[in-house]
C-alpha cells in the first residue's frame, strides 16, 4: 500500500495550519475589535466555506486559478506559478476552505477578554502590538489551541476542494481523503480502511489531547 | 494643574444623559468623586486616562493638552501614562505578581519596595487567580503606582481592602 497520500496529508495540514496561525492571528484580533459594515462584510466572506458545498468552492478557485485566463494566467506568466492541479493550490485552496475554523474560535476568545486588560497595558505605555502579544494571546491560548487542531483536522479532511483544484495526481495532490474514495472506486477496501483507519486515529488523538489540555487550563480556581 | 472641561453622552436605562464637568485640580491634590452608580464615574476617569473620547471638551495637565476636540488633539493612554487602578483590578491572569511588576517597570529597587507596601513579599511567584481579592486589588494599586504617574486613577480601588490595609494605602 502506498504510504505518500498520508505523508502529503499531514504535509499538507501542517503548512496550512501555520500558514492560517500567521494570518488568522492579526486577522481575528482586528475582527474582534469594532463592528463596521465593511469588517462584517470581511468576517462573512471568511465564514462562507463554513456553509458553502466544498465543491463550489473548489469550482470557482479552479476557474479563478485557471492558467487559460485571469489570474491563473497572470500568475503563470509573470512568476511562473500554477496553482491549479498542483501541491500549491492544494495549500491555497485549504488556506481558504479552512480559514473560519481558524479564525472563529481566536476571534471569539479575544472577544470575551475583558477590554480592562488592554486598557491597564495602554496606561503602562505599551503599544498595541505588545498588548496583544503579551496580554492577550498568552490569555486566549485553550481557544488558540482549539483553532490550530480544529484547522489542522479539518484539512486532513478535506475532499471537494481539494479534488476539485488539485485533481487525482500520484505524489502531487493525490491526499487520504482522495486516496480513500480511489480505493473504494477500485475495490480496494483493504486500502481504504488503512487510510481511513489512519485519519480516524490522528484526529481522535488531537481532538482528545485538546480536550484534555482545555480542562487543566480552563478549570476555575474555585473548584 | 490639571484642568478639565469636558462633555459626555451616556446611555443609561433612564435614557440618554450627558455628563458634564468643568473643573481645575491642583497637582499633588487628592479628589474623592462620589456618586449614585450609572453617574459617570468610571467614564470621567477614563476619559482622563485617554480610553474614552468625550464629544467635546479639553484636558490640560501642566500646560500639556491630553485632549482638545476642538483642534482634534488627542494624546494617546500610552502618552499620558495615568495609573489606573481598575475596578475589576484587571490584572493579567498568564503573569504572576513578580512579572505583572515587571511588566509595567523596570526599577528593581522600586519593585522590591512596592512589593514592601502591598505585603506581597512572600507572593511574587502567584498568578491572580491563586490570589485573594485584597491581594488583587493590592496588585493592581501597586503596578499601577509601578510607573511612577504624574496621575493616579482608582475606581473603588479600597473595596476588598481590610480596613488596616486601607489605613496603610490611605
Amino acid at each position: 500500500m502506498d504510504i505518500t497520500p498520508i505523508w502529503l496529508t499531514l504535509k499538507l495540514a501542517s503548512i496550512t495550519t501555520l500558514l492560517l496561525l500567521v494570518i488568522g492571528l492579526p486577522v481575528a484580533w482586528w475582527l474582534s475589535k469594532g463592528r463596521s459594515v465593511f469588517k462584517i462584510i470581511i468576517e462573512a466572506i471568511i465564514t462562507m466555506p463554513l456553509v458553502l458545498p466544498p465543491s463550489v468552492l473548489g469550482f470557482y478557485l479552479l476557474l479563478a486559478f485557471s492558467p487559460q485566463h485571469g489570474v491563473g494566467k497572470w500568475l503563470l506568466q509573470t512568476f511562473n506559478v500554477q496553482f491549479v492541479f498542483s501541491f500549491q493550490g492544494l495549500v491555497l485552496a485549504s488556506v481558504i476552505y479552512s480559514m473560519p475554523f481558524m479564525i472563529g474560535p481566536i476571534k471569539s476568545a479575544l472577544q470575551q477578554l475583558p477590554l480592562s486588560l488592554s486598557q491597564a497595558s495602554y496606561s503602562l505605555g505599551k503599544t498595541k502590538w505588545q498588548t496583544f502579544v503579551k496580554v492577550l494571546v498568552p490569555n486566549i491560548k485553550p481557544s488558540l489551541l482549539t483553532a490550530v487542531v480544529l484547522t489542522f483536522a479539518h484539512t486532513l479532511g478535506e475532499f471537494g476542494v481539494v479534488l476539485m483544484i488539485g485533481g487525482n495526481i500520484p505524489n502531487v495532490t493525490r491526499v487520504a481523503s482522495i486516496a480513500v474514495y480511489d480505493s473504494v472506486e477500485q475495490m480496494d477496501y483493504a486500502s481504504a480502511n488503512v487510510y481511513s483507519l489512519i485519519l480516524f486515529a490522528i484526529t481522535f488523538v488531537m481532538v482528545i489531547a485538546v480536550f484534555i489540555f482545555n480542562k487543566y487550563q480552563l478549570k476555575s480556581p474555585l473548584e | 494643574m490639571i484642568g478639565i472641561d469636558i462633555e459626555k453622552k451616556l446611555k443609561t436605562y433612564k435614557g440618554e444623559q450627558v455628563l458634564k464637568i468643568a473643573r481645575q485640580f491642583d497637582a499633588g491634590s487628592i479628589t474623592k468623586i462620589y456618586g449614585p452608580s450609572g453617574a459617570g464615574k468610571t467614564t470621567f476617569l477614563k476619559i482622563i486616562a485617554g480610553f474614552i473620547k468625550p464629544e467635546k471638551g479639553i484636558i490640560t495637565v501642566d500646560n500639556i493638552t491630553w485632549l482638545d476636540t476642538g483642534s482634534k488633539t488627542f494624546l494617546q493612554p500610552q502618552k499620558r501614562m495615568t495609573g489606573f487602578v481598575f475596578q475589576d483590578y484587571a490584572l493579567f491572569p498568564n503573569m504572576n505578581v513578580q512579572e505583572q511588576l515587571e511588566y509595567a517597570t523596570r526599577d528593581a529597587a522600586w519593585m522590591k519596595r512596592l512589593l514592601h507596601i502591598g505585603k506581597l513579599e512572600n507572593l511574587v511567584t502567584h498568578t491572580p487567580q491563586y490570589l485573594s481579592g485584597g491581594q488583587q486589588q493590592r496588585l493592581a494599586i501597586l503596578r499601577a503606582l509601578a510607573t511612577k504617574p504624574k496621575l493616579l486613577l482608582m475606581d473603588e480601588p479600597f473595596s476588598a481592602l481590610d480596613p488596616k490595609n486601607e489605613n496603610r494605602f490611605n
